[in-house]
């Protein structure tokens, strides 16, 4: 799933101040599952935002609600009869959601309430780590089911590099060196001859590199 | 035991700490409370394992809320006690009064401009 | 033999060649546009080695480059070997600069990944790792051998490159698997080796013995990288703070049972001793002496190590 982390509250409160009515917007998607724009920290930003401007002698609206995802548009649609009732949005959804309630309603201002990290797992509750990098053409059956351009550091399709010590990436001795994870893969599935062959150089146009990426299936559209 | 302790303390009893959300905490400080304290199990006794132990981590969490917002993270605090320990409860409250006392009343409730005394919040 | 079947005019490779064990060494230019450095470290080492690495943003530190180094010495009538990394540079930039490399008679390149940004000056930057060391060693051999870009233009004036990489034989994740990755490079196209600075003798054996049993040392030129120790800190940080390096105690011990001032003297001493004990072992064909920061020394390691003068070679 996506993963994110809040945005630091003098941030948000720093977007918000000079509007008077606002509309924070959590995501029931990947942000409730890392506890990071879920309902709960949508209130919970909300009750912070009030306890801060009530302070400050600000009498602002501050509600707060949760969509279902706010990447497809028949959730994001749910805003429309509420919305101009604001005249500010802070979306919790990822950037994604963010971005797709900018889409729907043009003429709103929308704030991002999370920074967006990566695509990753739940290795334990508050522990995320990132697997995937969306390149666009995943090679995992030849590296044993460990992705390089993820987990390696320095996005290596023949690695490790000489920094590789101790099963740990030469960066950060709590990074796993991505590249002793796909050697165990391939010795324990016995495929360690994929090891061998030089792998020759990637084809970066279905990643990011290659412009503002869409898919369009012909087949699922009318 | 029939201690005493400072009259303006409210307590709200739940089954275990694990209970209190971060919600409630900063909902009392919305409705003007000047201060919160949890008092819950010891640590490692805990009937339901780590309630306490969540219990901490989110008063923790407030308190950092309430320094951000300038509140002051001093006006909630976690402890940690046996149900046994009726005169260790009644030491709590008095030293959380008065640090609530030397703090003041809660700016929120100033600006919503209330008037009655000064109440500190327990979630037991 | 691997090195021999692609001849270029390098002045290193006909050394190797004609059977002599190579020397080669490096600068590290300045954090500055004061090229007159290279000129002042390439003029101290010239007469001792067969050929000088100029280093590429060396540990993700930002200098004056490598390519431009390079032709400094070139035009200096020396023979320089330009180390490049894919940290910094995409396809396109990689193979211009080999293109500008070529066309000034450069005919040394050493293909390296790269130290990850962490480490150096800049750390907030973007990287690049379009390649990596071996699909740059890949390239430059279709460059040589094709006179062919990756994105498919042929052209005639092909770079002609004697290649080199770098080993490692104290990484992970095994010794084993560092010498699987060598012949990877080897299958890649590389002719030289220059290993990281050795001080586990062991694992050094070990690996050239793996690599002798794989037939590689006929296919490669190993040259072991030997870096004199200046102190007992050194050692420590080295052992202790930089990923890839094995310092055994028993050359810490070696450090600290001298006063202090005699230390860099048997940093040097440690260091002749190591070379004289890798001539002896099969598939080293010569040394690579980094001397950090200590280019000065270079002229009384490669005296006392037997190795002077350097051989004069056809067209060296």
């Amino acid at each position: 799933m996506i993963r994110a982390v809040g945005k630091p509250l003098e941030e948000i409160i720093d977007m918000v101040k000079d509007y008077d009515k606002i509309l924070l917007a959590g995501c029931d998607g990947c942000v409730t599952v890392c506890e990071a724009g879920g309902l709960k920290e949508t209130k919970v930003l909300g009750s912070a935002l009030r306890l801060h401007f009530t302070q400050a002698g600000q009498n602002k609206v501050i509600d707060e609600t949760s969509l279902t995802r706010q990447c497809d548009p028949e959730y994001v649609g749910q805003l429309r009869d509420t919305i101009d009732n604001y005249d500010a949005v802070v979306s919790l959804a990822c950037g994604v959601g963010a971005q797709f309630v900018v889409d729907m309603y043009k003429d709103k201002v929308v704030y991002p309430g999370v920074d967006t990290c990566f695509l990753g797992v739940t290795e334990e509750r508050g522990w995320y780590t990132e697997r995937c990098q969306a390149c666009g053409s995943c090679i995992l059956a030849e590296t044993g089911g460990v992705c390089p351009i993820a987990r390696c550091s320095k996005r290596m399709l023949n690695g490790p590099c000489g920094g590789s010590e101790g099963g740990k990436c030469e960066v950060s001795p709590e990074m796993p060196c991505g590249w002793q994870l796909i050697y165990e893969r391939l010795k324990t599935l016995g495929q360690l001859d994929r090891f061998e062959k030089p792998r020759d150089t990637k084809d970066w146009t279905s990643s990011r590199d290659g412009g503002i990426r869409q898919i369009v299936r012909e087949d699922l559209r009318i | 035991m029939r201690l005493q302790y400072p009259p303006d303390i409210r307590i709200i009893q739940v089954p275990c700490t694990g209970k209190v959300d971060i919600l409630h905490l900063l909902a009392a400080f919305e409705e003007g409370a000047d201060g919160v304290f949890v008092a819950g199990c010891l640590e490692g006794d805990c009937h339901f394992i780590e309630g306490n132990l969540r219990a901490k981590q989110r008063v923790k969490r407030v308190k950092e809320i309430l320094d951000k917002v300038g509140l002051g993270g001093e006006r909630v605090e976690m402890y940690n006690l046996s149900a046994g320990q009726g005169g260790r409860f009644a030491e709590i409250a008095r030293e959380m009064d008065q640090k609530i006392r030397e703090l003041g009343p809660s700016p929120i409730k100033l600006s919503k401009k209330k008037s009655t005394g000064s109440r500190v919040e327990v979630a037991a | 033999m691997s090195y021999m079947e692609q001849e270029t005019p390098s002045k290193l490779q006909k050394v190797i060649q004609a059977g002599h064990l190579a020397v080669t060494s490096e600068v590290g230019p300045p954090r500055s546009a004061e090229g007159s450095i290279i000129e002042e470290k390439g003029h101290l080492i010239k007469d001792y080695v067969d050929a000088i690495n100029v280093t590429d943003n060396q540990t993700s530190v930002c200098r004056l480059c490598s390519l431009a180094s390079c032709i400094r010495l070139k035009l200096m009538g020396l023979e320089p070997v330009l180390q490049m990394v894919t940290r910094d540079r995409n396809r396109i930039a990689l193979q211009s600069d080999i293109l500008g490399a070529a066309s000034f008679g450069i005919n040394n390149i050493l293909c390296l990944t790269g130290d990850h940004q962490h480490f150096g000056d800049h750390a907030n930057c973007i990287n690049v790792f379009d390649l990596d060391s071996i699909q740059l060693i890949q390239t430059v051999k279709m460059m040589r051998d094709e006179g062919r870009l990756l994105g498919g233009h042929e052209f005639q004036s092909k770079p002609q490159m004697f290649i080199g990489a770098a080993a490692n034989p104290f990484a992970g994740p095994n010794v084993e698997l560092r010498v699987a990755r060598l012949a990877k490079k080897a299958a890649a196209g590389v002719q030289f080796i220059q290993t990281q600075c050795i001080y586990n003798m062991d694992t050094m054996k070990t690996f050239m013995k793996i690599m002798v049993d794989r037939g590689l040392h006929e296919k490669v030129a190993i040259l072991a990288g030997i870096t004199p120790m200046k102190n007992v800190g050194m050692a420590r940080y080295m052992q202790k703070r930089v990923p890839g390096i094995d310092v055994p105690e028993e050359i810490v011990e070696r450090l600290k049972g001298v006063p202090k001032e005699k230390q860099p003297e048997e940093g040097i001493n440690i260091a002749i001793d190591q070379i004289e004990e890798l001539k002896e072992v099969e598939g080293i064909r010569g040394f690579h002496i980094m001397a950090i920061e200590w280019e000065e020394k270079v002229p009384e390691i490669v005296e006392r190590a037997g190795l002077y003068p350097r051989p004069k070679v056809n067209g060296g």
